[in-house]
């Protein structure tokens, strides 16, 4: 999301609009998806605060766990959040600046509603970094080892993003998310890259993802929920699927 | 009209947004007075058992509810409001309201603690007084790293298994206890909600 609109890119660049967030989350909810995460890109680089309005607009509708990130800086930048109705808050950029965030975050609202948001890129061979300022500037952090320390401090869930997946549909990046997500006590849920019926079975399969995020897929009709449930459940992986 | 229980924890936004989709009149509140003339109480809650406690000491609502709970008001615990229901939690080895007998125990056999996700609640016989409109073993949304066991395990109205089974929903006279979160389980958890409410208003 960025201008309150919903954008979608390609390797966090070239973005184009997709819609009304809050009409889409709707959408979104009726079709049986699981959790809806609002990510605003550019509240960060942007340095301002995270568009409350449309996280209260879409609180009201949504019926299912509600997820919202971006910009997030302090106790109270999470605590504005969730007044307006997110159950669970991400943190990235300001967590790798100030580690002590997610630790005050977890101790004041309980790690249930921290989620660590990881942007991930290859650097070397089975080398990820972590990347903030959506996906700008390398922090030159090691990204398996942020992971645990997140959990360490007290996240409760790592939204991870394959920088180099993302937007391109050819599969999420499931040597790394089947690292992080063995590597870690709390649910992963890998994002980036997912195109076709078959990713999905594979992020879960091979990557030991617990949950996996799709956007464009979503925002561009490409594929609905249903269509991804169905087959996951004809596969044999458990899904919620009850429409 | 529904008493939100307002202790200064938790998700009481999500309460009432979805209260206020199906179309019931509430206050979220906390109040001992109001809470005392409201048809049914909800106690949700999110966070900590310690912290939960002695927020409702603080606040002067534990005798409150413990009281009504005694007087068999329609209740509606949810999560931690099922926990703090029991004589004790492991979590931060507290003492809670002990209107029900039994513990609040910490998931071992799992490597993924907290438990957060969808899970299937079996539903037990007893249960099916809520349960129009869905599948006796329909998904809802789990955030809980305890569980409830009760000592009388007749009230046990619904199970799910993570690592272990365990009840996640317990039924007592007007009393409804849920470990997950029916205000953010889709039309599943409207469907539950909804039917509860109408029971008693």
């Amino acid at each position: 999301m960025t201008e309150g609109k919903v954008v979608k890119g390609i390797k966090f660049e070239a973005f184009r609009d997709a819609g009304d967030p809050v009409e889409l989350a709707e959408i979104y909810d009726k079709q049986g998806a699981d959790e809806l995460v609002f990510l605003d890109i550019t509240a960060t680089v942007d340095n301002r605060p995270i568009l409350l309005d449309v996280v209260k607009r879409t609180a009201v509708k949504v019926t299912i766990p509600f997820s919202v990130g971006g910009g997030v800086r302090s106790v109270d930048d999470m605590r504005q959040i969730l007044i307006n109705g997110a159950d669970k808050v991400s943190v990235n950029t300001g967590s790798v600046r100030n580690p002590e965030l997610i630790k005050k975050c977890a101790n004041t609202f309980g790690s249930q509603c921290v989620v660590l948001s990881l942007d991930a890129k290859k650097v070397r061979p089975k080398i990820w970094n972590v990347f903030i300022d959506g996906g700008r500037t390398d922090a030159g952090l090691n990204a398996i080892e942020w992971a645990k320390e997140a959990v360490r401090i007290g996240c409760g869930e790592i939204l991870l993003t394959s920088i180099d997946q993302d937007g391109t549909k050819t599969g999420f990046d499931v040597e790394l998310t089947k690292i992080i997500s063995e590597a870690v006590s709390v649910p992963v849920i890998a994002s980036g890259g997912g195109g076709k019926l078959s990713d999905f079975y594979d992020i879960f399969s091979k990557g030991k993802a617990d949950a996996a995020l799709a956007a464009s897929l979503f925002h561009f009709n490409e594929l609905t929920v249903l269509q991804i449930k169905d087959y996951l459940e004809k596969k044999g992986i458990e899904v919620r699927n009850e429409t | 009209m529904i008493a939100v229980v307002d202790y200064g924890i938790g998700n009481i936004g999500s309460v009432a947004n979805t209260i206020n989709k199906l179309g019931f009149k509430f206050r979220i509140t906390g109040d001992p007075e109001i809470i005392g003339k409201s048809k049914i109480i909800i106690l949700p809650g999110v966070g900590s058992a310690a912290a939960g406690m002695a927020n409702l000491k603080k606040l002067n609502l534990a005798e409150t509810i413990t009281d009504q709970l005694r007087n068999r008001k329609p209740f509606l615990g949810i999560c931690l409001g099922m926990q703090l229901l029991f004589d004790y939690s492991e979590e931060g080895k507290v003492e809670c309201l002990g209107f029900i007998k039994g513990k609040v125990l910490k998931f071992k056999k799992m490597k993924k603690v907290p438990h957060i996700g969808w899970n299937r609640v079996s539903f037990k016989s007893n249960g099916f007084k809520y349960s129009q409109g869905f599948k006796a073993n329909s998904y809802f949304y789990f955030v809980n790293s305890y569980y409830c066991e009760p000592a009388d395990k007749s009230i046990v109205a619904g199970t799910t298994d993570y690592g272990e089974s365990f009840a996640s929903v317990i039924i007592r006279n007007n009393l409804l206890a849920t470990q997950f979160h029916p205000e953010k389980s889709g039309i599943t958890g409207l469907y539950l909600l909804n039917n509860f409410f109408k029971h008693y208003l």
